[in-house]
């Protein structure tokens, strides 16, 4: 991991986020008009959440097959910087939100934090606040890692139908459910327009591996100040 | 293996049957907590608040009931465990002896709620088999949870904190399925599907758990 063309092409990926984000054409929709740009920040956000504990989850299960301190140590990491794009993902939303649904469509508070989009992240956050509270909870570390891999496998397990049920369950303001009772309310990729694709799929691919570049460096930290307990 | 899980399952009831207090504690949490209800909301809640306040108050009282399932072994005993049984056989009979506790729980509290807060269910038969099926499926999370607090020696706290998260899509399903019994119309074969997602989750915390306990067990 410590090659670094993928660190420049990150690089790269972002500064094009961020030059073609603001400066190419976007569709005017009626409502979202400009703000259709946040698409790039904020979904990927959530993108790069999503990768970054499912890293967590596989260095858990690694963990538990061979109790390799390191895989603790990469899996603890890769879920702090998850649960950091997971509230960069509740900030940039709550941006939005604020010039479009509460402004333009006068929903209330109460009704945007029903969003079950909403409710899903606001699960992911809880439960990897819940996996630091457990982590937290120990002072013998063998002991730590091995229960805080079984709540993180556990926890991610479950969080899946979490988000595969309760958008079934609530009705949506969130883009790509025409109505309460449609199908799961993810982002279509057939109704993006070409020219937002073209932003899009990059900035997914940047922001991710910025935020595994975040907790590579992490890690690295980590692996140096328990250096004498990993005997490698 | 069957012989053993009913061993170690007689042996949590018989050890509830004879250290009563913490069986009548429950109960009188319960009891206590409807009361509190029952002073505190108009006479007859409508249905949409019953059902809110009904799942609420399954939750704090599994989180109780369940709480002590691990917390109560000693060390000592569990080191007995160790040498007598498999960690799949002692969690299935865990996860048994749970449930049945819980189901016993569900319905007591589901009869205080009938006599205290009105009965506001349309389908009162459907209901209780809604209850019965959340009862165990709640039960279920919670053994698990009980057995990763009991390993960081914390107390029924952190089982709310891990917990509550986890437990969240399954009590908003299970909600959202209640409303059947209030003669809310749904889609049909919904509330098939509903069901069906339930019990799917059920056994989706079963398998975790077989696969996960072994790990918790020894330390």
């Amino acid at each position: 991991m410590r090659k670094s063309w993928w660190k420049i092409l990150s690089f790269i990926l972002l500064v094009y986020t961020i030059i073609g984000g603001f400066l190419l054409d976007v569709p005017h929709l009626f409502i979202l008009n400009e703000t259709i740009r946040n698409l790039y920040f904020h979904v990927c956000m959530w993108f790069g959440m999503m990768i970054l504990f499912a890293i967590s989850f596989i260095y858990s299960i690694k963990y538990l097959l061979g109790f390799q301190y390191r895989n603790d140590i990469f899996a603890s990491n890769f879920a702090s910087v998850g649960s950091f794009f997971g509230i960069l993902g509740y900030l940039t939303g709550a941006l939005w939100v604020s010039v479009t649904w509460v402004t333009d469509q006068g929903q209330s508070f109460g009704s945007v934090l029903k969003e079950p989009k909403l409710i899903g992240a606001a699960i992911a956050l809880l439960i990897y606040g819940a996996y630091f509270v457990l982590r937290g909870s120990f002072t013998d570390i063998d002991k730590r890692a091995r229960i805080s891999a079984v709540y993180n496998i556990f926890a991610f397990v479950m969080l899946f139908p979490s988000i595969w049920i309760i958008p079934r369950l609530v009705g949506s303001l969130h883009p790509g459910a025409p109505g309460s009772d449609s199908g799961n309310p993810a982002l279509d990729k057939n109704q993006l327009d070409a020219t937002m694709r073209m932003v899009f799929y990059p900035a997914v691919m940047g922001w991710t591996l910025l935020g595994v570049w975040v907790a590579t460096l992490k890690i690295r930290i980590a692996l140096i100040n328990d250096k004498k307990l990993i005997n490698e | 293996m069957y012989a053993r899980i009913l061993a170690l399952l007689k042996k949590d009831i018989l050890l509830e049957l004879r250290q009563k207090h913490t069986f009548y504690g429950i109960l009188l949490y319960i009891a206590a907590t409807i009361f509190v209800l029952y002073l505190s909301m108009p006479n007859s809640p409508d249905a949409i608040i019953w059902n809110s306040l009904f799942w609420v108050i399954q939750l704090f009282v599994c989180v109780n009931a369940v709480a002590k399932s691990f917390l109560q072994e000693t060390r000592g005993r569990m080191l007995y465990f160790y040498t007598i049984a498999s960690p799949i056989e002692f969690i299935i009979s865990k996860l048994i002896y749970n449930a049945i506790l819980m189901l016993f729980m569900s319905l007591i509290s589901l009869l205080l709620f009938f006599i205290f807060l009105d009965n506001p269910v349309s389908n009162s038969l459907q209901f209780v088999g809604i209850v019965v099926l959340g009862g165990i499926g709640i039960s279920l999370v919670f053994t698990i949870m009980s057995a990763i607090a009991a390993k960081a020696q914390q107390n029924a706290a952190l089982i709310a904190i891990l917990g509550f998260p986890i437990i969240l899509p399954q009590l908003l399903l299970l909600m959202k399925l209640s409303k059947a019994a209030f003669a809310e119309v749904f889609r049909d074969g919904a509330l098939l599907q509903l069901t069906g997602l339930t019990v799917l989750m059920d056994i989706m915390v079963i398998v975790l758990a077989v696969i996960l306990f072994p790990y918790l067990w020894k330390d």
